[in-house]
């Protein structure tokens, strides 16, 4: 579904991917995982178009390298930021329904759903989405996400800084998100959760993808682990 | 009191649109003032022709096609060079302007006048008289604005748009056409700017030099409000208002002040033509005078977030 090929991206003069290969399958969960600073928020932004790039990256068959965020997005890609870049002023449900790309609710998910998955949502409704705790921003970015109804979602560290017990909420939806046939790119730098729900991981360092395999894969790799993971 | 407000309206037409694509675009558009005057200008040709009422609708609109251009042809292709290249672009275009302007209508002030059905005193308050047209002038600006609110707030446009204020590069993420969105509030804003020359050319006068007059003032707003917010530049087009128009009326000076208070003055003294310039005729300084003393105390300006 998913095929990036040969990707290089750039921050004005330092090259900060040097030819990343992956793929994610329809209904798959794949994780890409490594050290902070080794690329892989840039590898999404590339494939969304927000960063400058060159190689080949084809979403269902059709390539999308060169062409602008919002319409890689309207071909069914959807981004959940790191950073969880809700919109602070406006209230819960604006922020729901700006994830919509059109006027109307159409797509898998209904506001209702997210309301369902997330009681607190429909709690905090109609306040400010920046008086939210981080917890309930990152269900929210999450959620206005889906609302957009993708075919394919890239998560950037949705776990960073959650207490477990929300850590275990955000896995279920995963799970959710699964069942409904839309496949995620995940990134995360703790192993937990990745390789308790993914079904392929990737490793990366330095601007590469250096190990690729199954969960199991992994856990049985030490050298990897050591090399790129550990801290 | 009437004629302040109806100005200090009229600055807030001119400040929110220019606060709006700073907000946006980190830009400070110099030429939104021309847009202003162009707005002035395209209201009296259209008037000689059709008449005021069409000129209210018609001149707004041209300038707010020709602000779609300038951000469609003009700031975008500059975007990519930076700020700095922005900045001078507006800079540039401001001048272009003008001598458009120069070419079209010649340096002169035109006739550009109030229709004659508003021609006339609404109503009069111990000595003074209030004209129609600065009510009318207050209704224009009070229903624009009513409308741009509601558009803002109650819109899934508006939304988008204050989301745009900030994250553009998310909302564009979530699939909403963000250049497109940037060109619909630079042409909006150009509307606003031109329907406040519509409206102000001929309470005024309809020359070159009111873009660069009237552009300094603006200027002036938008700093002491705070860069950027809306809140701020409506209460500083109040009060910069106010005191444009309140000080020209007020022919006394310090040192007639002074001696009101008891206070002899020498007139060998070495400030004595200092304290004799009466605050009529410092008018014209005093809404920099404001904006500096904002800028020490408060260098965010009275509402402003940013810093710097
Ligand atoms: N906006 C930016 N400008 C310049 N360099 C950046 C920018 N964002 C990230 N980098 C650099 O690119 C490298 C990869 O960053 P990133 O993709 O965020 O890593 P990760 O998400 O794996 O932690 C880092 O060395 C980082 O310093
Ligand atoms: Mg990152």
């Amino acid at each position: 579904m998913l095929e990036v090929k040969d990707l290089h991206a750039y921050y004005g003069k330092s090259h900060i991917l040097h030819g990343v290969h992956l793929s994610v399958r329809q209904g798959e969960i794949v994780s890409l995982l490594g050290r902070n600073g080794v690329g892989r928020s840039t590898t999404i932004k590339a494939i969304m178009g927000q960063v400058q790039s060159s190689g080949s990256v084809q979403f269902k068959g059709e390539e999308l390298m060169g062409k602008k965020a919002y319409m890689v997005a309207r071909k069914g890609l959807g981004y959940v930021p790191e950073n969880r870049d809700i919109f602070p002023s406006l209230t819960v449900r604006q922020n729901l329904l700006l994830g919509q790309k059109g006027r109307k609710e159409s797509g898998r998910w209904s506001m209702e759903d997210m309301f369902n998955i997330f009681p607190r949502l429909r709690e905090r409704a109609e306040a400010p989405a920046g008086v939210m705790s981080g917890g309930e921003q990152q269900m929210l970015t999450l959620c206005r996400t889906l609302m957009g109804d993708p075919d394919l979602v890239m998560i950037d560290e949705p776990t960073e800084g959650l207490a477990p017990k929300i850590v275990d909420q955000v896995a279920n939806l995963f799970d959710e998100i699964s069942k409904r046939g839309i496949s995620i790119l995940l990134v995360e730098q703790k192993l937990t959760i990745a390789l308790r729900i993914s079904q392929r991981v990737y490793v990366m360092g330095h601007g590469q993808i250096v190990f690729e395999g199954s969960p199991d894969d992994l856990r049985a790799n030490e050298a990897v682990r050591k090399e790129w993971l550990e801290v | 009191m009437l004629n302040s407000l109806s100005y200090g309206l009229l600055l807030f037409m001119l400040s929110s649109g220019l606060t709006l694509i700073f907000s946006m675009m980190g830009v400070l558009n110099f030429a939104h003032a021309s847009f202003y005057m162009l707005g002035a200008y395209f209201a009296y040709q259209t008037s000689t022709y059709l008449g005021f009422w069409p000129a209210l609708i018609v001149a707004p609109a041209a300038v707010a096609f020709l602000g779609a251009l300038t951000e469609r042809y003009g700031l975008r292709t500059v975007h990519k060079f930076g700020h700095v290249a922005e900045l001078l672009f507006t800079f540039g275009l401001a001048y272009i302007i003008e001598e458009f302007v120069h070419l079209l209508w010649g340096r002169a002030p035109v006739e550009y006048r109030i229709p004659p059905i508003l021609d006339f005193s609404a109503f009069s308050i111990y000595t003074t008289q209030y004209p129609a047209y600065r009510v009318f002038m207050m209704l224009v600006s009070v229903a624009m604005l009513a409308a741009l609110y509601l558009a803002l707030t109650r819109t899934r446009i508006g939304l988008i748009i204050q989301a745009s204020l900030t994250h553009p590069d998310m909302v564009e993420a979530l699939g909403h056409n963000v250049p497109r969105v940037f060109m619909t509030v630079f042409a909006g804003g150009a509307a606003l700017a031109g329907l406040a020359g519509v409206i102000g050319g001929n309470a005024f006068v309809t020359e070159p030099g009111m873009a660069a007059s009237v552009g300094t003032i603006v200027f002036v707003v938008v700093v002491f409000g705070g860069m950027g917010s809306l809140a701020g530049a409506f209460v500083a087009s109040l009060i910069i208002g106010a005191v444009q128009t309140f000080s020209v009326a007020f022919d006394y000076s310090l040192a007639s002040i002074l001696t009101g208070m008891g206070v002899q003055l020498d007139p060998e003294s070495a400030w004595y033509e200092l304290w004799k310039v009466t605050i009529a005729q410092a008018a014209p300084v005093l809404p920099y005078v404001l904006m500096v003393l904002m800028l020490i105390v408060r260098p965010k300006g009275l509402m402003g977030t940013r810093e710097g």
